[in-house]
């Protein structure tokens, strides 16, 4: 039992990586209707301005905010110069041109701050917590710091006319044109709100998983996972779906002898793959109900 | 004029819908656009709205609006209820009335106007916290009607307003629709199937063939020419 809890609260501090990154696929997911593969990158390169300011002497928090704020602004540029004119080209344009952003980003990481490993500061300490080492209080920090996110989002979308205009723009642009929402800034804010929400990952994930160039690869591909899991349409769903990740992951690590250590993640996959196929649109996911 | 149209030709890509088209609307008035499938009802709509490639003139208010934006037409007092209705059939009925308020400021004189809606379709009010798409046809018809009004439009476009509605209940929208108009005076430009009905609600109309104008004419001339209505209108 000891044990049992003891790999759902490592999963859950794993989760909370995979679910920062889900939330910021979703949203990108309900501004254009399609995944973002150069999101990861984007993060990194958030997190690689954080570490700069940092090392600049810049204050931790003042350098967050920073990174968040000029993040933001480089989302809105990516959709005005790079998305906005592939926007109604084949699918497969546009996967091209985020495969070029994401080693665009990638190679200039690497170009200005070189390949080699990078610590990054934590403001939440790494002491354990409850007396034991179920969880850290970086880990906790995370954790708590998503679901703010979460709440933030879940207020900003459905309390205020921006976040219903954006929700509007994104089911249905030819309708919103109709009552007058410039879809075109709607899609470039979510742009700049995902950016923002990839940096705060990015700069959570990197005092665990440590800062280069690369760091995001895997990250992202678990984020996907979660937010599919969850369901694309539902922030909530996917930062869920990125906390059962994190929880598969370990407990099939743990108690399935066969998977071990390496096969973890494998098994999370398949347990994905899974539940898929019995609820295509994820388990939070909305279906449209209509009547013919 | 509130509404003039001239010359107005369309395109969708290498096809030409319309060909050389004018009427006008003014305020107040109902006007309805008459015709076979195809030949470029719906077209002239989406014209208006910036919704299909044009060349032409489309004024509105005094302000040439041929190839704007659709937004910026809306923007100026143009509501449009379009073929399908252009319901958020995942938002609630009162979140998509809101929509319809999107470019307004005044959040009590919206609320007020969401009430005004409710007061005309007391449905809506019932069925306000529900997913649109669980609407029946009506309600939607209803709903897509409410969302242009709060707008506060000058003019509406509504296309096919009556299209797979029960014969009762587009008899109770047609009459809403009159209701609206001699209270707000809204002008409206009416695209029907069901030529009766339209030349009852709207006082001129304008018969279209293939995207050309063939008539222009007062509804009650065009609905007692009993050779127009056999060829055209089909009752």
């Amino acid at each position: 039992m000891e044990l049992l809890l003891q790999q759902v609260m490592a999963g859950l501090a794993t989760g909370a990586i995979y679910a920062c990154m889900a939330l910021a696929v979703v949203m990108i997911y309900q501004a254009i209707d399609h995944l973002n593969f150069a999101q990861g990158e984007m993060a990194m390169f958030s997190t690689f301005i954080a570490w700069q300011l940092i090392a600049w002497g810049v204050p931790y928090w003042v350098a967050f905010a920073v990174t968040v704020m000029v993040s933001f602004v480089a989302g809105v540029l990516i959709d005005r110069v790079l998305f906005r004119p592939v926007q109604r080209a084949p699918i497969l344009s546009q996967i091209v041109a985020f495969i070029a952003l994401f080693s665009i980003l990638n190679s200039s990481a690497g170009q200005i701050w070189d390949y080699t490993i990078k610590s990054f500061p934590t403001p939440f300490g790494h002491s354990p917590m409850f007396g034991g080492t179920l969880i850290d209080t970086h880990e906790a920090g995370m954790i708590g710091v998503t679901l703010a996110m979460l709440a933030l989002l879940y207020l900003f979308f459905r309390g205020t006319r921006l976040g219903l205009a954006m929700r509007a723009a994104a089911a249905n642009p030819e309708s919103a044109r109709l009552v007058g929402i410039r879809v075109g800034w709607m899609t470039a804010l979510g742009w700049g709100m995902a950016a923002s929400i990839g940096a705060v990952a990015g700069m959570l994930i990197a005092p665990v998983v440590f800062l280069e160039p690369n760091m995001m690869l895997g990250v992202l591909l678990y984020g996907f996972a979660g937010a599919v899991l969850g369901g694309l349409t539902s922030p909530a769903g996917a930062v869920a779906g990125g906390f059962a990740v994190g929880i598969i992951e370990n407990l099939a690590g743990t108690f399935i002898p066969v998977f071990g250590r390496e096969l973890k993640l494998t098994i999370a996959l398949i347990v994905i793959v899974i539940v898929l196929m019995f609820r295509p649109s994820g388990v939070f996911g909305r279906r449209v109900v209509s009547r013919v | 004029m509130l509404l003039e149209v001239s010359g107005l030709n369309a395109f969708y890509g290498q096809n030409q819908a319309l060909h050389g088209v004018a009427f006008s609307v003014d305020e107040g008035q109902m006007r309805t656009l008459l015709g076979a499938n195809g030949a470029g009802k719906t077209t002239i709509l989406r014209a208006i709205c910036g919704m299909v490639r044009v060349t032409g003139n489309i004024t509105f208010d005094g302000r040439r609006i041929a190839g704007r934006a659709t937004e910026d037409v809306v923007r100026l007092g143009v509501a449009h209820v379009p073929e399908g209705r252009g319901t958020f059939l995942r938002l609630s009925v009162e979140e998509n009335l809101r929509l319809g308020a999107m470019t307004r400021k005044g959040k009590a004189e919206i609320a007020g106007d969401i009430e005004r809606v409710y007061v005309n379709f007391p449905r809506l009010k019932e069925r306000r916290g529900q997913q649109a798409g669980t609407l029946s046809g009506g309600e939607q018809q209803m709903l897509a009607v409410g969302r242009a009004l709060m707008l506060r439009p000058r003019l509406l476009l509504l296309d096919e307003p009556s299209f797979g509605l029960a014969p009762l209940i587009v008899e109770e929208l047609f009459a809403i629709l009159r209701r609206i108009n001699e209270e707000t005076g809204v002008a409206m430009l009416i695209v029907e199937q069901n030529a009766a009905l339209a030349l009852e609600l709207a006082e001129h109309a304008y018969l279209l063939e293939t995207g050309r104008m063939v008539m222009d004419a007062p509804s009650a001339v065009i609905g007692a020419d009993e050779s127009i209505r056999r060829s055209y209108l089909g009752y």
